[in-house]
């Protein structure tokens, strides 16, 4: 097995979840408390990539990451090289790619969370952000670690978005996935289906302690 | 800490009920104003509003000089900075904090080495220092409303407001409980507005009350002078045709306790615990009216009186008797055709000792 694709697929899915965990959890908590009219449009946005083939996604990603657009100019004047081919250039596309997955469990558990608890926090002289971490997000908890855990699943195992934003290079773009495909391409299947059981093994794991999360009752 | 709540507010709700209630009540140290009325009158509406939880669409509140909200203002001080607490109907503990943590949520603007002496301090006051490492899962009822309780009074609020503090009880335990909750509320030192729909509550916990109907504040005063003179119709039909007379409690005779009304002495069941101060309750159905004193009756109360009005209602008659006290018995038409009853004729009221609830007062 490729343990380089191995150390970089499971590098990127940590990044990823953590990124995810950054951004989806404010993007998560609105969604869950807003009763903002156009709210429908930013839940579409943030489930787009559940149904885009995943070159449509990856060809978008790589428009944008490119000299042609403004911000793949910025981040080449920013950082010196460009965005596109590079491990993170494959960061951003993978937390774009994976936003449902980090946002849609986040929002569940979060709005799950009886408002009544939050109101008494309220009352009790806490302030809304403070509120949000002493008291949603520990009620919520279960449902945010099973979207984290989704997320990483989800991302080590993704494949279109990666080929079309990073390529094939190794040590910089080439994850599990790629040298999967790689190995089938020269016919080498052996350490194909050593990686692909692999794959299986993770995914069905996480897969179980998922759903284990999901049946136990909120914490108390 | 005096304080005066007035209370102006309008708000519309998409389902076409509305609130648009006003009040102005000076509230006492130790003082319980008690939000009467059926559910989706409101009350709960307007206890949210007081501690900042609902927006009210227009209006003013403000508390101790305080303005909390005016809407022409454009104020509306967040719950955070109003310093109430709030006990809500099932409590809402924090189910990932133990009862102490609960209990010290509030205690952020102290410092460190004081928040586990307030939190003792508070413990002791509800008696739940043996449950302070306990989950609120692991608590029952009666144990989750003072660990609520506790964590609302631990910041020291200015304001306590209960929203049917009782009704998530079981029966036995609201009956325990009433009593607690009556003298703790009354030795706080702080004011408290209880929302209740429930008359025995009102009567034993308020000092004083306001009837809401329909979005609407109807008749505010003392809680058994509201009771005992409705200010119209839709009060009288919201708190019940009650006959609610302030009595002391003199003894027993028998099983049965004497409960005196000035001159008037009523026997009543005993149920238990009574301080000496007390409201019997009569509904107007249960009194019988008898024209002339006959024969021995099974009944315990025989009070003799003169009839001070009649009201027709319907099938029904709504007979005022003066018999030292004033009672309201409500009676057929066709009885009181039989009896020939008309002001100033004499009669006798018959009230089984069963009929008349003793309730505490304090």
């Amino acid at each position: 097995m490729d343990v380089e694709a191995l150390r970089l697929s499971f590098t990127l899915a940590a990044l990823t979840t953590f990124a995810l965990l950054v951004i989806g959890l404010p993007v998560a908590a609105w969604l869950a408390t807003s009763r903002w009219r156009w709210k429908p449009l930013v839940e579409s946005v943030v489930a787009l990539p559940l149904v885009l083939p995943p070159t449509v996604l990856g060809f978008y990603l790589l428009v944008a990451m490119g000299p042609m657009s403004p911000f793949g100019r910025a981040w080449i004047s920013t950082f010196g090289r460009p965005l596109a081919f590079s491990f993170e250039g494959l960061l951003v596309a993978s937390v774009v790619y994976s936003l449902p997955f980090a946002v849609q469990p986040f929002a569940a558990a979060l709005s799950a969370v009886d408002p009544r608890l939050v109101e008494a926090s309220h009352t009790l002289g806490v302030s809304r952000l403070a509120t949000f971490f002493r008291v949603s997000l520990p009620v919520s908890a279960p449902g945010v670690v099973a979207g984290a855990v989704l997320t990483f699943a989800h991302t080590l195992g993704e494949f279109g978005v990666v080929l079309m934003v990073g390529g094939n290079i190794p040590g910089e773009t080439r994850t599990l996935s790629i040298a999967i495909f790689d190995a089938v391409e020269q016919l080498d299947y052996a350490t194909a289906s050593r990686t692909a059981l692999f794959l299986l093994a993770v995914s069905f794991t996480v897969l179980v302690v998922t759903y284990s999360l999901r049946r136990r009752p909120v914490l108390g | 800490m005096t304080g005066k709540i007035s209370v102006d507010v309008r708000r519309s709700f998409p389902g076409g009920a509305g609130v648009r209630a006003a009040f102005d009540e000076p509230l006492a140290p130790g003082g319980v104003l008690v939000l009467f009325g059926p559910t989706g009158s409101g009350k709960t509406t307007l206890l949210r509003a007081v501690a900042g939880l609902d927006r009210p669409d227009a209006g003013s509140i403000s508390f101790g000089g305080e303005v909390w909200f005016d809407s022409a203002a454009g104020v509306h001080v967040p719950p955070q900075l109003r310093r109430v607490g709030f006990v809500f109907q099932d409590f809402a503990l924090f189910p990932h904090l133990s009862a102490r943590g609960n209990v010290a949520f509030g205690l952020g603007g102290l410092r460190l080495d004081e928040r586990g002496g307030r939190v003792e301090e508070t413990a002791r006051l509800l008696r739940i220092e043996h449950l302070l490492d306990r989950r609120p899962a692991g608590l029952s009822g009666g144990e989750r409303q003072r660990v609520a309780l506790a964590r609302a009074l631990a910041p020291r609020p200015r304001l306590l407001l209960l929203d049917e503090p009782l009704s998530a009880l079981d029966a036995p335990t609201r009956e325990r409980l009433r009593g607690e909750l009556r003298a703790l509320l009354h030795h706080l030192g702080i004011p408290s507005i209880l929302v209740t729909h429930d008359r025995v509550e009102a009567l034993a916990l308020g000092d004083r009350m306001a009837v809401l109907v329909e979005g609407a504040v109807r008749q505010v005063g003392e809680v058994d002078r509201v009771f005992g003179a409705p200010a119209d119709e839709a009060v009288a039909r919201v708190v019940g045709t009650e006959n609610v007379v302030p009595v002391r409690l003199a003894g027993h005779e028998g099983e049965l306790v004497v409960a005196e009304a000035g001159p008037v002495r009523l026997l009543a069941v005993d149920p238990g615990n009574l301080p000496a101060e007390a409201f019997a309750c009569v509904r107007a159905e249960e009194v019988i009216l008898e024209r002339a004193p006959g024969a021995a009756t099974s009944a315990r109360n025989h009070l003799a009186g003169v009839v001070d009005s009649l009201v027709h209602e319907g099938p029904l008659v709504r007979v005022t008797v003066d018999c030292g006290i004033r009672l309201v018995a409500l009676v057929t038409r066709s009885g009181a055709e039989q009896l020939a009853l008309a002001v100033g004729v004499p009669v006798a009221a018959l009230v089984k000792a069963q009929a008349v609830r003793l309730v505490p007062r304090g």
